[in-house]
């Protein structure tokens, strides 16, 4: 029977881990993620959790032990934050082009310089074309969810990429809220053990990263874009019965008071707890607003996210990182491009807030989707806004 | 001269037959590489896995759709073949722990150039080493960046003009000595450590045994001509390797548990110059030039003998 505990989302996510049964752990510390690998170190050292768990000298070889270890037939993790993420960049496009499923916490941290330990989601969208399963968490129960749904749904045959579960530094990764965990039958019957038909394995040789010269190499990439895509249908299946099994249910967005609203507030991770209760004090003005989470980045879901947010008149996208030099946040600037052919498609309003860790009080959000209503009616609508910023 | 004949008698009988590096690979004729893969294949046999860094190596065995390796290999990048050696290792261990594969001894192998072992790849190593992960580290020496164009590495001897420390007017070509991986090595206190060559090939194929039966870590170094880089004619690439061990430019020996031992006496070492006017990239070096690295050499020989049956490293 699963059990209701109140735990710091960094050890919800080490009980995930856990009860994956993974093989090979391989990660290196770091500021905000470092919760995770400790709990996940304490499973091994008590003999909870009966895994090869590499401290690496850096991410670039943590990303490297998890390629390797991925490759020869063992269920994979590994988690990191920001800078690591940046340092094990090169290899992340190394295991989605060896379709190897690992799976990855990533507790997001904003990128230096300056330096800053703090979050926001500037290191996710600096890997945006790397070819993995990007999932963001908006609470310790989905991070504690997501993890598992991550390696079932990686290692599906018909998938067959890495995943990452996206965390918000500190702002999860550091709270203490009741998550229901489940038990081992129950994640047993859901997760089977990962069984790859190709491996490492000197009774059945293969090569694998061999290098493919020009006539090849669009082909293969073609087909990594699509299968990466038509992984969609496996995400959607596995949350479905996800649903059926355990009761709480998976979108590609999840949505709040948004069926009938004009401007709908659209962003990914923690802070959208925030937004809901800024929701709810706009409907007691007599605003019709609304909200939707952004669960999945990639594959980037554009049929879904035309159909829900279409109907509204304006959509407030409140981007946690920052394109600089660029026009906008990321996730608007998708948005804007995924309803460039629609007709009658709402306005895409474009903030970023919320950098390294500076919270967006309820009373920002109220006024970002005041203003974005307003931008998209009377005025001339700036490319993006950065909200909340000392002149 | 005839003892050296009875040893290679000795180490032909005992070569396997079997292939497992193919013939039909893309090197350069006369690549000391393929010669030293079909050797090491040949001493660990079929139950070894490959992680191989970019480089000449990698490029010439594995050009999609075709593959010179009759083992699993893998490449991911070219500063972490020991990072995704240690990887491997870890999965087997814990698939054989937990009863999901058959239990067997595979011999996990890292295979590097100068640059991925020297340069690029010397994070990985150390960390790989450090860690104790029970795999064998392999440099094939061919002394600069061969396959991007021979540029310069940290591995890239005193002298050469390559094309990134070309000779010229206010060159002398490479400015800087060889860095000493095997002290660098050593230093981790790994059960195994040696170096071998292509002119060896009996001390080699001992070497890489010795490697391979070595519970943790072991670190193999070997002298692998390149005539495309070293501008010298390829049907001398064994004889000018044979030159480097028999100059002292190239030693063979290994360290055991932190006890060195040279594994090849030369008698009667012969001068460097003719090492060196055998090759290209040193054509420009004057007699004072090789003066020095006479000198440096001899320098080096004295200080090996004198470790040679005692600890060194980080011992």
């Amino acid at each position: 029977m699963s059990r209701r505990e109140g735990l710091e989302i960094s050890a919800a996510c080490a009980e995930a881990v856990a009860l994956a049964d993974v093989d090979v752990i391989a990660a290196y510390p770091i500021t905000p993620q470092t919760h995770i690998v400790e709990h996940l170190a304490r499973k091994v050292a008590d003999g909870l959790l009966d895994a090869e768990y590499i401290l690496a000298e850096s991410e670039h070889s943590a990303m490297s032990c998890c390629i390797g270890s991925s490759a020869a037939g063992a269920r994979t993790f590994t988690a990191t934050a920001g800078p690591g993420l940046a340092l094990m960049s090169e290899m992340l496009f190394v295991a989605s082009g060896l379709r190897l499923p690992v799976v990855m916490a990533l507790v997001n941290r904003t990128l230096s310089s300056p330096l800053s330990i703090w979050g926001d989601q500037s290191d996710v969208m600096s890997v945006r074309d790397c070819g993995w399963i990007v999932f963001f968490a908006e609470n310790g129960q989905e991070v504690f969810d997501m993890t598992i749904q991550a390696f079932r749904i990686a290692e599906d045959e018909r998938v067959l990429f890495p995943a990452m579960v996206c965390l918000d530094g500190f702002h999860l990764s550091h709270l203490v809220e009741p998550v229901e965990i489940l038990d081992r039958e129950e994640v047993d019957s859901f997760l089977p053990p990962y069984n790859p038909k190709y491996r490492l394995d000197p009774h059945n040789p293969t090569t694998m990263g061999a290098f493919a010269p020009p006539e090849f190499f669009s082909e293969i990439k073609k087909r990594q874009d699509e299968e990466l895509r038509s992984s969609y249908h496996v995400i959607l299946e596995v949350w479905g019965e996800w649903e059926k099994r355990f009761g709480r249910s998976y979108a590609p967005l999840s949505q709040y008071r948004s069926e009938d609203a004009e401007v709908i507030l659209l962003m990914a991770g923690a802070f959208a707890g925030t937004a809901r209760l800024a929701i709810d004090r706009l409907r007691e003005k007599g605003l019709r607003v609304g909200l939707a989470s952004l669960k999945l980045w990639r594959p980037f879901p554009r049929e879904y996210l035309v159909d829900a947010l279409g109907r509204a008149e304006v959509v407030c996208v409140v981007d946690r990182a920052l394109s600089v030099g660029g026009a906008g946040g990321p996730i608007a600037n998708e948005l804007r491009a995924a309803f460039h052919d629609v007709a009658d498609c709402p306005r895409v309003v474009s903030f970023v807030a919320g950098l390294s860790g500076r919270d967006i009080m309820v009373e920002g959000f109220m006024e970002m989707m005041e203003k974005a209503l307003s931008y998209a009616r009377d005025e001339e609508m700036p490319y993006y806004e950065m909200y909340g910023v000392r002149e | 001269m005839e003892r050296e004949s009875s040893r290679k008698k000795f180490a032909l009988k005992r070569l396997p037959l079997e292939e497992y590096f193919s013939p039909g690979h893309r090197g350069c004729q006369g690549c000391g590489i393929t010669i030293a893969f079909r050797h090491i294949l040949k001493a660990m046999g079929p139950n070894t896995v490959i992680a191989e860094a970019t480089g000449c190596g990698q490029v010439i065995s594995s050009p999609y759709p075709q593959s010179a390796w009759r083992v699993p290999w893998i490449h991911t990048a070219f500063e972490n073949a020991a990072a995704t050696a240690a990887g491997i290792e870890a999965a087997y261990k814990a698939l054989m722990r937990k009863g999901r594969i058959a239990e067997e001894r595979i011999n996990v192998v890292a295979l590097a150039g100068d640059g991925g072992t020297a340069d690029i790849g010397l994070q990985a190593l150390s960390g790989a080493l450090e860690r104790g992960h029970d795999l064998v580290f392999i440099c094939y020496d061919n002394e600069a960046y061969m396959n991007t164009g021979i540029q310069r590495s940290g591995l890239t001897p005193f002298g050469a003009s390559t094309t990134t420390s070309p000779a010229g007017r206010f060159s002398k070509g490479q400015s800087t000595w060889k860095k000493d991986m095997l002290a660098i090595v050593a230093a981790h206190r790994i059960p195994y450590v040696a170096t071998a060559s292509i002119s060896h090939i009996r001390d080699l194929y001992e070497k890489v045994t010795k490697a391979v039966e070595a519970r943790g870590p072991a670190y193999l170094h070997i002298f692998t001509t390149c005539p495309t880089g070293w501008r010298c004619p390829p049907d001398k690439s064994v004889e000018i390797a044979r030159l480097a061990v028999e100059t002292g430019v190239f030693n063979l020996f290994e360290i055991v548990e932190g006890q060195k031992r040279l594994t090849y006496k030369v008698s009667k070492r012969r001068p460097v110059d003719e090492y060196l006017k055998a090759q290209g990239r040193f054509r420009h070096l004057t007699d004072e030039d090789i003066a020095y690295i006479q000198k440096r050499l001899d320098e080096e020989y004295e200080e090996l003998l004198g470790q040679s049956g005692g600890p060194v490293g980080g011992y």
